[in-house]
């Protein structure tokens, strides 16, 4: 049961589905796993030893005898003192709104310092963000109230990816800013090609990268490449880019497939989430956890997850 | 969990060393045996081994001085003041009777004692006088370690405010016992004891015969002992009620449901905690399926005949599950009232496997056309037996598109 315990420190991803609240999500993961360590071997209950006075057996009544015995101490017992773990330290990572799903990362016992250490580097989260064009409404989701209904005919996708290229534009002026590195220096020109651009401390939503997947008029599908947004603030781009195109756009569904090292394929369902799956998932992610911690290097747009696992080893056996 | 043995019940008795001269005229044989095991404590229903403790009391006889030396006799309890805790009566009735009796000036405690002097000296640390937990009691109360053994978990009863002090005043032999017997006699199982305790431990203040009464009035109702043994067992307050109050829970749900008294009586033996739960959310749910959902009476009878928890079943969790069934599953209300433990199911369950039989093109849910995939089955079966069986695909496969959505 200690062994156990100590396997799960450490930090590991679930998917949030959608329509769930991250909270229920940390608190089921929280109970599974209480109930999963307390159905596991206990060690043995302590014993004292007491001196008892009384007659012996085969004995005169009236003569007193002392006998040591073995006794379990009653206060140690479970149903005196209570189970063991009556909680366990989960902290969640960076937080998913209700309507949205996708990876989220939870920390146990001492992994919730990684949780901050990892806030800290500042790395990118990548979305997929499916919109519909013809319709607005007030919370800029499709179950919203609907403020007003456009036409989309003239929208294609060239159209389409001037805009994204604007917001990709805009937003990466914004990074370079929030650099705080000269802009027309060759340091600033090498840490941009490495990828090592990243703020140092906390911004408004920035956008690294963005690009169009999928273009079925009405429907479409956005791969977005984030810094500190939130779900909302995405909702709000696929709204603007409806304005920008002169028509209007809702977001269908938001879904997290990366955040930080942590992605999509690492991710638990939740018909996974108990002790065995989750020690397995812990001791999986040791590694790229603190390959991440150490290396500055952020995941560039469009690079995949693999090369950077890659280059990340490679950079943990040089360090 | 393993199971625990003890060795030994000892009852302890504390004899304090202030003031009272000891004298024995036997000599003393020092032993050091061990006992052999004869108890176990019941553990929380895993384990097979459980049985009645035997306890075996050893009463230490109380010393009372005389100067002529005489043989000791044991105390008598019965004139103890009735406030102090059952242990500690026998403390003021060694004070008191040291006290009365001392004829010879007290001892000096740097003076020299005899071994069999020093053998009788229990030095136990006193009891505190106020604490949270029933721990520090619990080694040299009777009552709470019977408690224990019998498997009741009184780390949950003293989080409740008052039990604890409470359980502490009783004394096992007088006030628990005869409930016990009562409760094996109306047919809870021995191993259910500790549980039904932990649930309602206001059962030992109750009167035996209001007890004895309210389970003849059970039984006048012609429930059957094997209910009324259920009945007791699965809603431990319901003891607890007077007549009149468990006459008008029934009489609720006849009038309410418009069911005959033989379908109230198995719904009530199925659901007892529908007798001692509150009766607002039951009302408010009848009338969330009558105008809300549209069921007709004789439907939603029928429900409830069929899965009786839907009567306390979160509003807000049915209303979810009958909007995507009804609105986005397309399903009627005759075909939920076929299968209601949909309404029993998670909404999560129902909305993935929903969606991946829509993108695999085989949620149909209309008996007439082929390919139909019954209610019941989409909500109860394991993920396993569903992807084989009506989705046709890997649990790979719907692990995939679950990450999808």
């Amino acid at each position: 049961m200690r062994r156990a315990y100590r396997e799960l420190q450490g930090l590991f991803a679930v998917y949030k589905p959608p329509g769930v609240h991250w909270k229920r999500v940390r608190d089921t993961i929280e109970t599974r796993l209480i109930q999963d360590l307390r159905s596991l071997d206990r060690p043995p209950q302590p014993e004292q030893v007491r001196f008892l006075l009384g007659s012996g057996e085969g004995q005169d009544p009236s003569e007193l005898t002392l006998t040591a015995t073995n006794v379990p101490v009653l206060a140690e017992h479970p149903l005196v003192k209570g189970p063991p773990f009556p909680h366990l330290k989960v902290g969640v990572g960076a937080h998913l709104d209700l309507p949205s799903s996708g990876v989220l990362i939870l920390g146990v016992g001492s992994g919730n310092q990684l949780l901050q250490r990892l806030k800290s580097q500042h790395l990118s989260k990548e979305y997929i963000v499916q919109g519909v064009f013809g319709k607005a409404t007030d919370d800029f989701s499709d179950t919203g109230r609907l403020v007003e209904k456009t036409t989309f005919d003239h929208v294609t996708l060239c159209s389409l990816e001037k805009i994204i290229a604007m917001i990709d534009g805009t937003h990466r002026k914004a990074l370079l800013t929030y650099a705080g590195i000269d802009l027309h220096s060759q340091e600033a020109y090498e840490q941009a090609v490495a990828g090592l651009l990243r703020p140092s401390h906390k911004t408004t939503p920035l956008i690294t990268g963005i690009r169009c997947v999928h273009f079925d008029p009405p429907h479409f599908t956005l791969e977005v490449q984030s810094l500190n947004e939130t779900q909302q603030y995405l909702r709000k781009v696929v709204h603007e880019i409806g304005l920008e195109l002169r028509s209007s756009a809702v977001c269908g569904q938001v879904r997290r497939t990366r955040d930080g090292p942590f992605t999509q394929h690492d991710a638990l369902l939740h018909s996974h989430w108990d002790l065995d799956k989750v020690r397995a998932a812990v001791a999986e992610a040791g590694p790229r956890v603190w390959a991440a911690l150490r290396c500055a290097r952020d995941v560039q747009p469009g690079e995949r997850r693999e090369s950077v696992r890659a280059t990340n080893t490679e950079s943990a056996e040089h360090t | 969990m393993a199971s625990v043995f003890y060795q030994l019940c000892h009852r302890y008795l504390f004899i304090r060393t202030c003031g009272f001269l000891i004298t024995f005229h036997k000599t003393r044989v020092y032993q050091r045996t061990t006992q052999v095991a004869q108890l176990s404590i019941p553990s929380s229903g895993r384990s097979n081994a459980n049985f009645w403790l035997v306890a075996r009391s050893w009463r230490l006889p109380a010393r009372r001085y005389t100067s002529s030396g005489d043989k000791v006799q044991p105390a008598d309890e019965e004139n103890a003041p009735k406030h102090l805790l059952p242990f500690e009566k026998q403390f003021q009735q060694i004070a008191q009777l040291s006290l009365q009796d001392c004829e010879l000036p007290a001892k000096h405690p740097l003076e020299n004692i005899t071994e069999d002097e020093a053998v009788q000296i229990n030095a136990e640390p006193p009891l505190p006088a106020c604490s949270n937990t029933l721990k520090h009691y619990v080694e040299q109360s009777e009552t709470l370690r019977q408690l224990v053994l019998l498997g009741v978990d009184l780390s949950k009863l003293e989080q409740r405010p008052n039990v604890g002090n409470m359980l502490i005043r009783l004394d096992f032999e007088k006030d628990i016992k005869e409930k016990l017997l009562f409760l094996k006699e109306v047919g809870v199982l021995e191993n259910q004891l500790g549980p039904f305790l932990t649930k309602n431990p206001f059962i030992l203040t109750e009167n035996l015969e209001d007890l004895q009464i309210r389970v003849s009035y059970l039984k006048s109702k012609k429930f059957t002992n094997t209910a009324i043994a259920r009945i007791i067992s699965k809603a431990p307050y319901l003891l607890n009620f007077n007549v009149e109050r468990i006459d008008n829970r029934l009489g609720f749900y006849q009038k309410e449901l418009g069911l005959s008294k033989q379908k109230t009586m198995n719904l009530v033996t199925r659901l007892p905690r529908l007798l001692t739960g509150s009766l607002e959310p039951v009302k408010e749910n009848l009338k969330v399926y009558e105008i809300e959902f549209g069921f007709h009476k004789n439907e939603i009878q029928h429900i409830i005949s069929m899965v009786p928890k839907v009567l306390t079943a979160n509003k807000k969790k049915i209303t979810g599950i009958f909007d995507y069934v009804h609105n986005t599953m397309g399903v009627p209300h005759h075909m939920i009232c076929r299968f209601p433990q949909v309404l029993n199911c998670k909404l999560l369950r129902i909305k993935e496997r929903h969606l991946f039989l829509k993108y695999l093109e085989r949620a149909q849910y209309d008996p007439s056309l082929p390919n139909y995939v019954s209610l019941d089955r989409l909500a109860t079966l394991t993920d396993e037996v569903f992807c084989r069986e009506i989705a046709l695909a890997t649990v790979k496969d719907f692990e995939i598109f679950q990450k999808t959505l």
